[in-house]
């Protein structure tokens, strides 16, 4: 608002200058401390600024996934050949993910656990698909510094990252150590009761 | 500066040369007549080693990069390639790999140096800030470089410290896959570090360039720490300091020459042999030596501190800890530069080196006690050193009485 303002002025001042000549133009500016040259100034370099960043932004974004990176987003995987106790590791997205077909013990284990006892709060069910309770699907990768944690080991009867030693339990939830939250769940859908697609 | 320069041109040609572009000039000036102060010790020597490595560096970088191929599919076995079968690339391809390390033994002496004769006290506070730079972009560079030969420690290296970025709230995630350019670390991870890791180490030598630049203003610090008050104090850095420099590089190239003929590979990883495979970690991941001071204080943050999770406290914990480098000027604000007269501060120093070693030693071991407490213990004196000891020794320390010139200090040892 101001600016206009300013220009408005300016703009007047030039006027006078036109039809009254040069006295009234050193009076003019004097008088005002900001003149259509500040406009300039100031628009010039606004219009350099947005046109700098217009530029840069391309060159930055270049560095962002990739369209062969993104079109690997959605993978399918039949679970059959797995079997009860039995754990894979399948690539999606050039991440590796866990799809394990837990114990009716390990289940257990991670429904009677109390939200309280945990670091990150989430329900065993909320991690799992309803009817596919025994199919475990998490990103691979552990959330403190991204190293594939051990299965079938650490204190939690889970998995356990020899990288900076966090436990997770049965259900892939941070219950011990450095990482600050569970094992991800990526997206995923049980297409069939055995074809599980990923992404 | 000029006011140094005996230069005359010696004919008309010099004199033509000097009347356009005084390159002559400036190199008589500068690397030739520079007045220096008479009493450098042999610490002083590895300013010239650094500029030798990164020389060394540079020459066996472009030519690695002559037979190198980065692409996931070809870049462990291209190096190989260069270790078998290029004429002469066993050496050169170790000479590249062993220099990084040696860079960075010169690099550290040449940092403790100047915190033990308090190089950065005024008035060089921004050629230490720039030494610190320096320190910075060589640490990416040679973690940027780790990653190329695309072994299991490249890999996980590469994976762990890009997920460092994690820690960031909200836009953390964005930021990894910026760097990345994917969802993990992959082939466009792998082209991109090759391109930086070129660029650089030109972007160091333009630093190197400035820090010489800020060192020739106010010139050399010495291990009294009095300021130079006439021309007694000094010698001319040609022949005195050039000689001097290149005998310490030779006596640096002894050791450096055994690495690389006789055990390229002592101070690398035997899992960096093993190709890069994102479905398997290495039961035990360690950084490069020269990174593990930092990397243990990373780790030593293992418990959440208020509303901040451990894990982006442990980042914190490690920006600060280079942070505190960056403003070591205006926390130890003792008028007297050099540790010599500081009867309370040499023994903090003392174990400031100490537990700096014992920080590297840390980040080598497994993520289990007693090295997760010792690892907590030597985090708090890092931060305790800098923080509070030195502002307060500042205030409390009586100093030793300090000679009145350079020249005094050096006939009184004589005499003595």
């Amino acid at each position: 608002m101001s600016i206009l303002l300013m220009v408005s002025r300016a703009g007047a001042g030039s006027v006078i200058c036109a039809s009254y000549g040069e006295t009234d133009l050193s009076t003019q500016a004097e008088h005002s401390s900001t003149n259509r040259r500040d406009f300039l100034f100031v628009a010039t370099g606004a219009v350099g600024a947005v046109g700098a960043a217009a530029v840069v932004w391309p060159l930055i974004n270049q560095l962002n996934p990739d369209a062969s990176t993104l079109a690997l987003a959605s993978i399918q995987y039949d679970v059959t050949p797995i079997a009860e106790g039995q754990s894979v590791t399948i690539m999606w997205r050039g991440l590796p993910v866990f799809v394990r077909h837990r114990t009716p013990k390990e289940i257990e284990e991670a429904q009677a656990v109390p939200l309280s006892d945990l670091k990150d709060p989430e329900t065993d069910e909320a991690r799992t698909k309803p009817g596919h309770e025994q199919w475990l699907i998490m990103i691979a990768n552990c959330t403190h510094l991204g190293c594939i944690p051990v299965g079938e080991s650490g204190d939690f009867d889970g998995w356990f990252c020899p990288c900076h030693g966090s436990h997770y339990d049965s259900a892939g939830r941070i219950r011990r150590g450095p990482a600050p939250k569970n094992l991800v769940v990526p997206p995923y859908e049980f297409l069939s009761d055995t074809l599980v697609q990923i992404g | 500066m000029s006011e140094h320069s005996t230069y005359v041109p010696g004919n008309a040609v010099e004199k033509w040369l000097d009347d356009r572009l005084p390159v002559v000039r400036f190199a008589k000036e500068h690397l030739m007549d520079f007045p220096t102060p008479k009493n450098l010790n042999y610490w002083w020597t590895f300013g010239a080693i650094l500029v030798m490595c990164l020389g060394v560096q540079i020459v066996t970088g472009i030519i690695l990069a002559m037979h190198y191929t980065p692409n996931v599919a070809m870049a462990f076995d291209s190096v190989e390639h260069i270790r078998r079968d290029v004429n002469g690339g066993r050496i050169i391809q170790a000479t590249h790999a062993v220099g990084a390390s040696m860079f960075f033994i010169a690099l550290y002496i040449h940092m403790f140096r100047g915190l033990f004769y308090g190089s950065y006290k005024a008035p060089r506070e921004i050629l230490w800030i720039l030494g610190v730079v320096i320190f910075l972009l060589t640490t990416a560079t040679a973690f940027m470089g780790y990653i190329l030969p695309w072994g299991q420690m490249s890999f996980w290296g590469a994976t762990v410290i890009s997920n460092i970025f994690t820690a960031i709230p909200l836009v953390g995630e964005n930021i990894k896959q910026l760097v990345l350019g994917g969802f993990a670390v992959g082939n466009p991870t792998l082209n991109r570090f090759f391109s930086l890791h070129y660029l650089l180490p030109f972007i160091i030598a333009a630093v190197v360039a400035l820090h010489i630049w800020a060192l020739h203003v106010p010139g050399n610090n010495n291990p009294v720490g009095v300021d130079v008050k006439d021309s007694r104090d000094t010698v001319p850095f040609h022949p005195y300091y050039t000689m001097k420099d290149l005998y310490g590089m030779v006596l640096f190239m002894i050791p450096f020459a055994w690495f690389v003929f006789f055990a390229p590979d002592i101070l690398g990883h035997a899992d960096n042999y093993i190709m890069a495979n994102a479905q398997v970690t290495p039961a035990h991941i360690v950084p490069e030596w020269y990174l593990l001071p930092f990397y243990t204080i990373l780790r030593a943050i293992d418990f959440n501190i208020l509303f901040i999770d451990s894990k982006l406290g442990g980042v914190i914990a490690m920006g600060g800890a280079m942070a505190c480098l960056l403003v070591v000027p205006w926390l130890d604000t003792s008028k007297v530069r050099s540790g010599t007269f500081r009867p309370m501060f040499k023994w903090f120093y003392g174990l400031f080196v100490l537990n700096f070693i014992g920080l590297a030693y840390l980040g080598a071991q497994e993520a289990a006690e007693p090295y997760t407490t010792l690892a907590k213990v030597c985090t708090a004196y890092y931060f305790l050193y800098f923080l509070v000891i030195l502002p307060v020794l500042s205030r409390i320390e009586t100093p030793k009485p300090l000679p009145t010139s350079i020249s005094e200090s050096v006939l009184g040892k004589a005499h003595a």
